[in-house]
């Protein structure tokens, strides 16, 4: 069984929910990617750049002395971080940007929450020669105020978003309501594997090459597939870019961690899939989190990045279906997590990274030596120092 | 039943364009909603489009984003807002339409909010991101009580689509006059004529035309194209400058002068 459907759906998730203005769009997003897909003059430019641009295939690297001090499974990181722009999401820009390219349209849009989509975005838009304008909560603005520069000095408009909670879902509400109106010439780059089909389908194939490359990474140091893959989830798509190649291998374990806040107990978190229920948001199905008359409750992370009541519709369904399993971190134990990787490894991981790690660190000492865990380290940390020194209490 | 189709059937019988105003439920309140549902309808409104408020409307504009922000901090609910239909039934039998989004009427249970609307006295129900290929299992449960699934075409919708929703559609078809969302425009579009004309050769249903409209002149030119004219925005703009009295007033004024502009023609 191969998914999504025809229409986008994974079992009872994804799908099209979208105004009727932008149902011709999709559709033909839909044909012109699944045109290129196969096409290979396609294929050998996104690999072209992902190679000569990005500078992957970015290592696996055997994190020993981090193995040492957790005492259990050996650990490997997988270092997305070390990407042009310092995150995964790049391997997602480049791949929309190119059909876009091809599409004719001269004008990319994005939502961005972290700012590190936004980056990715005005990056390629940059490098395509597009116009970019991004859409940004204006909460997140301020959170994020380096990323903001940075956009702005890659030459794209960063719109802030005062509307509803302002931020990321905000963000992707605005941005939807611009695509809307500028459909003609107007390609919307979304960042995560959610939002109408066939953007999750299409994310998820951009995003798969962190799993494919993990694939034969560790098979050169381990000889077999790894036992386990965890990876932090918001909108998922680093997750299922680690997870998806591995999806048939029945003996791979993964997990997802959620952002749990200030504790799902306390109802201000970002776990949709641990606390959440399925609903209709942003163009597709998926667990949200929402109030019992169906309105979108707020998220709560420190992780902006993960600051997102929904979730990408394949992550239902691999929760639903028990392919995956989801747990959640709170924003100070994701802080320890911070620290701990800095300090043991020297590399300072992303907010949103530092959830995989900290879960990591509850994770390995139960596992035997001969086990292996594979952490998606989806992006650096540089971005987040103000908001660790903030909750450090430490002030410049 | 059904009070949507005798009434659009009888407009038509005697030559006349439709009116179809639109509120938001709730705004800013379900008191206020109730009274302002009779005083549009004395005023000449034929149909009434509540607005069923929602935390994300992404096809909206600013002006009903606030007024939905407005109506859900009042604690507007779905349960209240059929409660509402319910009171406005004892004393009229003016058309009630719902619009809004799917998260709602999805957390409410599409068979038992179908149910209960029916029962309530809604004659049809408008759910922006439910387009016909997302529509099958909401279809089944409103058909099944006989309420109208009225959806929407827009300038970008091929002739596929519009055979698709002569198919699928019931009452009337909701035509988006613009490529963008809700919210006043100074411009009626030029192409409006050729776009309509292209629609009403493979439809059926009578077509409401709407986004934009503000004024009562562009009332009257869009309503001489169409079958009718919905007026969302402008009216709801009135609910964010008054109050009391003085908006009861002006919402009399706005919708005469609208019903004496398509009554022109």
């Amino acid at each position: 069984m191969k998914l999504p459907d025809k229409n986008g759906h994974f079992g009872q998730f994804g799908g099209r929910y979208v105004p009727e203005t932008l149902m011709p769009a999709l559709l033909e997003l839909e044909q012109a990617y699944a045109h290129y897909r196969r096409d290979r003059e396609f294929r050998q430019e996104y690999e072209y750049y992902l190679r000569q641009y990005v500078g992957r295939p970015n290592p696996l690297y055997f994190a020993e002395k981090l193995t040492n001090k957790l005492g259990g499974a050996r650990i490997y990181l997988k270092r997305e971080d070390l990407n042009h722009t310092g995150a995964h999401k790049v391997n997602n820009t480049i791949g929309q940007g190119l059909l876009a390219k091809r599409m004719g349209k001269r004008r990319v849009i994005a939502e961005t929450g972290a700012g590190q989509h936004g980056v990715a975005t005005a990056t390629i838009a940059a490098l395509f020669g597009m116009s970019c304008e991004v859409f940004m909560g204006e909460e997140d603005t301020r959170r994020q105020a380096l990323n903001v520069f940075r956009m702005r000095l890659l030459g794209a408009t960063v719109t802030p978003v005062t509307a509803g909670t302002a931020t990321l879902k905000d963000a992707m509400n605005e941005a939807m309501r611009n695509w809307v109106t500028t459909i003609a010439d107007t390609f919307y780059v979304i960042g995560t594997v959610a939002g109408p089909h066939p953007y999750p389908m299409m994310v998820r194939d951009f995003q798969a090459v962190i799993g494919k490359e993990v694939r034969s990474q560790h098979r050169k140091f381990e000889g077999r597939l790894p036992d386990y893959l965890v990876a932090c989830v918001g909108g998922g798509s680093n997750a299922l870019g680690l997870f998806y190649p591995f999806m048939k291998d029945k003996e791979v374990r993964m997990i997802g961690v959620e952002a749990a806040g200030h504790g799902i107990d306390t109802g201000r978190h970002a776990a949709p899939l641990c606390a959440g229920s399925p609903g209709i948001l942003h163009g597709n199905l998926t667990y949200l989190l929402q109030d019992q008359h169906g309105q979108i409750n707020h998220a709560h992370s420190i992780s902006a990045g993960l600051d997102y009541p929904g979730v990408g519709p394949e992550h239902s369904w691999m929760k639903d279906t028990g392919r995956a399993e989801y747990v959640s971190v709170t924003d100070s134990e994701a802080l320890e997590g911070f620290r701990m990787l800095t300090q043991e490894e020297g590399i300072m991981p992303a907010l949103e990274s530092s959830h995989a790690i900290a879960y990591l660190m509850k994770l390995a000492p139960k596992l035997t030596k001969d086990k292996t865990v594979v952490v998606c380290l989806s992006g650096r940390g540089d971005k987040d120092i103000h908001t660790v020194a903030d909750a450090m209490g430490v002030v410049f | 039943m059904n009070r949507l189709s005798p009434c659009l059937a009888a407009l038509k019988k005697n030559n006349r364009k439709a009116l179809v105003t639109f509120i938001t439920a709730g705004d800013p309140d379900l008191a206020t909603t109730e009274e302002m549902i009779l005083l549009l309808e004395d005023a000449g409104a034929d149909i009434i489009e509540l607005g069923v408020p929602f935390s994300d409307p992404m096809a909206d504009g600013p002006t009903i984003q606030l007024s939905s922000e407005r109506a859900l901090a009042a604690g507007t609910t779905l349960t209240g807002i059929l409660e509402t239909v319910r009171t406005v039934r004892k004393s009229s039998r003016i058309p009630i339409i719902l619009m809004g989004y799917l998260n709602p009427v999805h957390a409410y249970g599409y068979e038992r909010f179908s149910h209960d609307a029916a029962q309530a006295g809604v004659d049809g129900v408008l759910l922006v991101d439910m387009p016909p290929e997302e529509s099958d299992d909401f279809l089944r449960s409103a058909t099944r009580h006989g309420l109208n699934v009225i959806f929407l075409l827009t300038p970008t919708s091929d002739a596929s689509r519009i055979a698709t929703v002569n198919r699928l559609g019931r009452g009337f078809i909701y035509y988006v006059t613009v490529t963008g969302v809700t919210g006043a425009r100074q411009e009626v579009s030029e192409t409006l004529k050729s776009e309509l004309a292209r629609i009403k050769d493979h439809v059926a249903l009578p077509i409401m035309a709407g986004f934009g409209i503000s004024t009562p002149d562009q009332a009257a030119s869009v309503a001489a194209l169409a079958d009718g004219v919905v007026v969302g925005s402008a009216i709801v703009k009135l609910f964010q400058q008054h109050s009391g009295p003085q908006l009861r007033h002006e919402l009399k004024d706005f919708v005469k002068a609208l019903k004496q502009a398509i009554s022109l023609n």
